[in-house]
């Protein structure tokens, strides 16, 4: 029963949080109240639900009552554990970030509201035990994404909105139709009974669903040749918005294939695998190649979140538990660090009245504080130690080396020499250079409010953190790798008193 | 049947991916429509598809004679999504035509600030 209450409160803490933002109306005091109290409430009941998985391993909760194949389970391991406590820490840090800028503009906007429906939306899908209903949670993530973004009405903002509403639509359109021939394959849509069903369809068509599948998410996921709609829109919303999106909305996508690719499409590894690792790879080296010519701080982070995806794609792609480890790990540490480094080129923006890199300088000189702060997480983005980026790559890295794919990890280590060029390439301009006249008396007169910088310090303090705490992190990863791959355990967890 | 339905489930998903290609920008709103017609049929027919028989199994009788219900009230569902985000393209297409002056998607170019500006 306790159960049952863990994980429901995940999803009403912040459902009833939007509906209280909604309800708040014009009062943008009590709106921004709310917006943060809910997403505070929402970072507890995750690290509840990480605490129960911790000792009971995989949660089931049958919604009203109805057993498994019939009914739609709710079903947390240790990765939604994960996946939900970085959904409240990310919602909360990016409420907060958009206090002092709901305040000043609008107060009327709908953010706090569309910001929790997207995080319940997020939750649910981490911890959906039915494909169904997970098209249905990511459909209410991508509508309230879409409000999200397009928040502010610029005809900047409208142009992105359009080209990233058109092709996730196509995405999930193709997940829908994924979902729907599955069905008609196997007759169920329960992930745990569909594990047990696949094995016995027949393969190529299992395949051929997979694939279909893969491009689904791997739009959302901003894979490879998917990813043009990513550097076309996530650098329009306001600061708060895209640092949201840029850590939490891929991992969506990711989310959905590391579920998928280890409990239902594994009967052909060479192919289906084998693709991720392709993908993996090119998503990578053209994400990282992208960033560096880049002029706009928001677009060459936005490819650099691209590159980061295929580290997680390619651990994934492994198939072992130190690759799907590597995976997970890896997908706590870009969470964090690339949401930091959003954060940063906010504060950044509000300095220099700028987001392009040329008009940009001056800023050791003037704000010492503030590029040591974009150095922790830019250092830990580009893999050095003692960061988290380090022990990541290193995990992806070695992971790789254990399989003997020996190019994927060159290909790893090459988009990590890029990156860092990418990431060194904004400390030269933007910080270490000196700006001109104009610039440094822009830069003496604007300051970083405290609340502004609060978010990316957080986010910068746990990016070491977890580089100094890997060790008993990536003894949790490896348990949810290797939870991951017992598909047995899932199975009879989750239908346990189920009719056949 | 089947196949009546399978040739309108492709004509309709083919017909909607063409028009997303075009640069128009109400040609997108309708290829997005038509496509998301195309889909709700596929989900509608992954049942399997029968004349004349309810979603209701009669006592006694084995339920390979009924119609299945789940791809009914799935596809209730997507409609219902299929509608909101439908919703929502219209406004934004609007405004989007406003914002440019033009129904041309080539103008789209001001959220590109590389090329232009």
């Amino acid at each position: 029963m306790s159960a049952a209450v863990t994980m429901t409160s995940c999803l009403v803490v912040p459902l009833l949080s939007g509906a209280l933002c909604v309800a708040a109306g014009r009062r943008p005091t009590a709106q921004r109240a709310v917006g943060v109290l809910g997403a505070i409430g929402l970072l507890a009941a995750g690290i509840w639900l990480a605490a129960r998985v911790a000792s009971d391993e995989l949660l089931v909760m049958h919604v009203g009552g109805w057993r498994a194949p019939f009914g739609v389970a709710l079903v947390a391991d240790r990765l939604s554990a994960i996946m939900v406590v970085l959904t409240g820490l990310i919602g909360l840090l990016g409420a907060a970030f958009a206090i002092p800028g709901a305040r000043a503009s609008r107060p009327r906007t709908p953010f706090y509201a569309l910001l929790h429906l997207m995080l319940a939306g997020c939750c649910g899908l981490f911890m959906s035990g039915d494909l169904f209903n997970f098209y249905v949670w990511f459909e209410l993530v991508l509508v309230s994404s879409f409000g999200l973004m397009v928040l502010g009405n610029r005809r900047a903002q409208i142009e992105a909105t359009t080209k990233y509403l058109a092709l996730n639509t196509v995405g999930s359109m193709m997940l829908l139709s994924g979902i729907g021939l599955l069905y008609a394959l196997l007759g169920t849509l329960n992930l745990a009974d569909l594990a047990r069903r696949i094995d016995a369809a027949p393969p190529g068509l299992v395949t051929a669903l997979g694939a279909l599948l893969l491009v689904a998410l791997g739009i959302k996921g901003a894979l490879f040749p998917l990813f043009f709609w990513l550097p076309a829109s996530y650098h329009t919303p306001p600061p708060a918005i895209s640092a949201i999106f840029g850590g939490l909305l891929t991992k969506v996508g990711v989310y959905g294939l590391l579920r998928l690719f280890t409990l239902l499409f594994i009967n052909d590894p060479a192919y289906t695998h084998a693709t991720l690792l392709v993908l993996g790879s090119c998503t990578m080296l053209v994400g990282a190649l992208a960033a560096i010519g880049q002029q706009d701080v928001r677009r060459l982070l936005s490819f650099l979140v691209i590159s980061e995806v295929g580290y997680i794609l390619v651990g994934a792609g492994l198939l072992s538990s130190a690759g799907l480890s590597a995976a997970i790990f890896f997908t706590i540490h870009v969470i964090v660090t690339t949401t930091a480094l959003f954060f940063i080129s906010g504060l950044l923006r509000r300095i220099t009245g700028s987001e392009r890199l040329e008009r940009m300088g001056g800023i050791v000189e003037h704000r010492p504080r503030l590029a040591l702060l974009f150095l922790l997480p830019a250092l830990s983005l580009a893999g050095f130690p003692p960061f988290s980026g380090f022990v990541a790559k290193l995990g992806v890295v070695q992971a790789g080396l254990a399989a003997r794919h020996y190019v994927v990890v060159a290909a790893a280590l090459l988009a990590a020499l890029l990156t860092i060029y990418a990431v060194g390439r904004v400390w030269t301009l933007a910080f270490w250079r000196p700006g001109g006249d104009a610039l440094s008396e822009r830069l003496a007169r604007h300051r970083v409010p405290f609340l502004l910088a609060a978010p990316a310090v957080v986010l910068a303090a746990l990016t070491l953190l977890i580089g100094a705490l890997a060790g008993p992190l990536s003894d949790y990863t490896l348990r949810a790798a290797e939870r991951l791959l017992d598909r047995g355990a899932y199975v009879r967890t989750v239908l346990a008193g189920a009719a056949r | 049947m089947e196949t009546l339905i399978a040739v309108t489930v492709g004509s309709l998903i083919a017909v909607g991916l063409f028009l997303l290609l075009r640069r128009n920008a109400i040609f997108l709103l309708a290829g997005l429509v038509i496509l998301s017609h195309g889909v709700n049929l596929l989900v509608f027919a992954s049942g399997g598809l029968r004349r004349d028989a309810t979603p209701i199994v009669p006592e006694g009788r084995a339920a390979a004679d009924t119609a299945d219900p789940l791809p009914q009230a799935l596809v209730l569902t997507a409609i219902v999504i299929g509608l909101g985000v439908q919703t929502f393209v219209l406004t934004l297409i609007y405004r989007l035509i406003a914002a440019m002056r033009s129904a041309d998607l080539r103008a789209a170019r001001v959220s590109e600030g590389d090329q232009v500006r």
